[in-house]
């Protein structure tokens, strides 16, 4: 049945509303926040399953027809990124009752939650510019309620320069749509892709697709526009900072690669051409930042955006490999930022403090959290039997048949400062003599752990499997790079 | 210290209150075929309750209208949420609506849409930001 489309957006959204209510006590909020990210990761995997299996679902709500009303299309990019989704949020919803959040639980915390999963299922499975733009409201206006709860001086600081940067991309959006609305008079997105393809892409069109490109280059924080993600995403908790660096960047990253694999395709050497620089910049100076800093919590942070970089570069080579290159890459990238967030998380929790010069010699009380870090680094990096070597191989693989050497040689060299500069923190904060911290009293840390080692194992399943994933990422790249059948699916049904 | 006597601005505050909520429902009501809707309404609503805070004070209509207002934003959105869902029993994609012809003793017959109920669920909604925001700003000073 095609009701099964808005699940994913509705059962998060029903969560909020219900928690709303028990917000003053604790224990239930806890006890509904697992059962329902448990029912909503259920239907989401159900979903993906259904997708991969029978095709597309398209869902017209209100039953009016396609370009009329508002679609929403379940491809199998949309479902795979909803059920990674829900994986994420699963995780963060077992996490945060020992997060340390004891205060903020009553004020509103699960709600905002469940309404940033809401904004973000919603902005993967919309098929209208214009309802995008509403769901990446949705989302945004909860992370602004998470990044400021609370209260620090620091997260008031950080979320006034957050908001006020995101409100002015959500402006440039609005006015990118009307300026879109004006030249084709859409904003289906099948639809908008026809009529491009008529007109053949002419100059205008591809002014609007490069604005287009800038709102969602700040959202996911690329080259010249990330500068206001680092120190903004270290401020909260780290379960708040877990799912902004996992789910609010990367619905950015989906939505260039929805919108330029489908609506403007045909004038790829000017705007595609530009992509690959942008995405060599990125990794260049992302990586520089993640770099300078010994604070942990700011690497992992600035680690954010060579991964992003990674993912448009196969948007801009544009070709199988390259995007099922991104696809995979996405997905490796939403889990083990997650768990390194979390990690993180713990480290600082049991070190007392986020700067690596006043920590060391960890691995005497917390061996399995120093190995975990290990391995999440190796994941990051992509040593070869883990998830990330894949996605990093298919990506330079597909810009090494378009002769982008240049590029590859960046990918490779950022790969390796990537890994030295998450080994950095395993070097420091884990290695040395018992005594480097003084005596610490040792912590319970084994509900925070579980999370993050069901994270790292779907992870490493991701890379040792990928035998079994692989076929299915292959189709989705061979449906995205024929623009054809999503406009037929969406519009001649 | 002196203490002023307002009594013509609660006189005609709770008259004109009074017209404001009547003029909030019309336009609650109406939305379906001439301007007005859940927002509008909603705001109106607000306005009214704001005037009746402004001249009696918030203790007093606290005690008339003992409304938790932050609890009416969720009951808003699950009605409006509801009635979506509510497409889900009859085998129709979310959000469907439809209207039916009833006839009513004085009325006589009035065509009832199911997307009323969703206009309601906004109004509430709508209600319930505004007067949280504007009570909690008014009571930050406390």
């Amino acid at each position: 049945m095609s009701n099964l489309v808005i699940l994913p957006i509705i059962i998060p959204m029903i969560a909020a509303i219900v928690l709303i209510f028990f917000n003053k006590s604790v224990r239930i909020s806890r006890a509904l926040t697992k059962l329902f990210s448990i029912i909503s990761l259920a239907t989401a995997g159900y979903i993906t399953w259904y997708v991969l299996e029978h095709g597309t679902i398209i869902l017209q709500t209100g039953d009016w027809m396609a370009p009329y009303g508002i679609v929403l299309v379940m491809d199998g990019l949309a479902a795979i990124l909803v059920l990674t989704t829900n994986v994420i949020s699963t995780a963060c919803a077992f996490y945060a009752p020992y997060a340390g959040l004891e205060k903020r639980e009553r004020f509103y915390f699960y709600p905002f939650f469940f309404f940033l999963i809401t904004g973000v299922s919603g902005a993967f499975i919309t098929g209208d510019l214009f309802n995008l733009f509403v769901f990446f409201e949705v989302l945004l206006m909860a992370s602004y309620g998470l990044i400021v709860l609370g209260g620090g001086k620091v997260q008031l600081r950080e979320s006034l320069k957050y908001l006020l940067i995101n409100l002015f991309s959500s402006m440039l959006f609005v006015t990118t749509v009307a300026l879109l609305y004006a030249v084709v008079g859409t904003v289906n997105m099948a639809q908008i892709a026809e009529r491009v393809q008529e007109v053949e892409q002419q100059g205008i069109i591809t002014t609007i697709g490069i604005l287009l490109f800038f709102v969602f280059a700040t959202k996911a924080a690329l080259f010249p526009l990330y500068y206001w993600l680092p120190k903004s995403y270290i401020v909260p908790n780290p379960v708040i900072s877990a799912l902004f660096g996992a789910l609010l960047t990367k619905v950015g990253i989906y939505s260039i690669l929805r919108v330029f694999t489908l609506i403007f395709v045909y004038q790829t050497d000017l705007t595609h051409e530009m992509f690959i620089w942008i995405a060599g910049l990125s990794m260049i100076f992302g990586i520089i930042g993640a770099l300078s800093t010994s604070n942990i919590k700011l690497i992992i942070a600035y680690n954010i955006i060579p991964a992003i970089g990674f993912i448009l570069l196969g948007i801009g080579v544009l070709n199988e490999s390259g995007i099922s290159g991104s696809i995979y890459y996405l997905i490796n990238d939403m889990i083990i930022k997650t768990a390194l967030f979390l990690l993180v998380g713990i480290i600082a929790y049991v070190a007392g403090t986020s700067d690596l010069r006043k920590m060391g010699g960890l691995i005497h009380y917390y061996p399995s959290l120093g190995w975990l870090l290990f391995l999440s680094a190796a994941v990051l990096a992509g040593l070869p039997p883990f998830s990330g070597f894949i996605g990093k191989l298919l990506l330079l693989k597909g810009a090494f048949e378009e002769g982008e050497i240049a590029i590859v040689i960046i990918g490779l060299l950022t790969s390796l400062l990537i890994l030295y500069s998450v080994v950095k923190i395993f070097i420091n904060g884990f290695w040395g003599d018992k005594e480097t911290m003084g005596t610490i009293i040792k912590k319970p840390i084994n509900g925070l752990m579980a999370p993050v080692v069901a994270l790292l194992t779907i992870s490493v399943l991701l890379g040792v499997g990928a035998e079994l994933f692989y076929p299915s990422i292959e189709s989705i790249a061979a449906y995205l790079l024929d623009p054809e059948i999503y406009i037929d699916s969406v519009l001649k049904e | 210290m002196y203490k002023t006597n307002d009594l013509i601005l609660r006189t005609t505050a709770s008259l004109i209150a009074f017209i404001l909520l009547g003029f909030a429902v019309y336009l609650l009501l109406a939305g379906h075929n001439s301007p007005g809707g859940g927002f509008v309404g909603g705001l109106m609503t607000a306005g009214a309750i704001l005037l009746m805070n402004m001249s009696y004070g918030f203790k007093e209509v606290r005690k008339v209208l003992p409304i938790n207002y932050v609890k009416l934003i969720p009951a808003g959105l699950a009605i409006a949420v509801g009635t979506g869902i509510g497409s889900f029993l009859f085998q129709q994609p979310f959000l469907s609506q439809t209207y039916g012809y009833f006839h009513f003793p004085i009325f006589g017959e009035i065509e009832l849409a199911t997307a009323m109920i969703f206009d309601l669920g906004v109004y509430l909604t709508v209600v319930g930001v505004m007067m949280t925001i504007i009570l909690s700003i008014a009571n930050d000073t406390e």
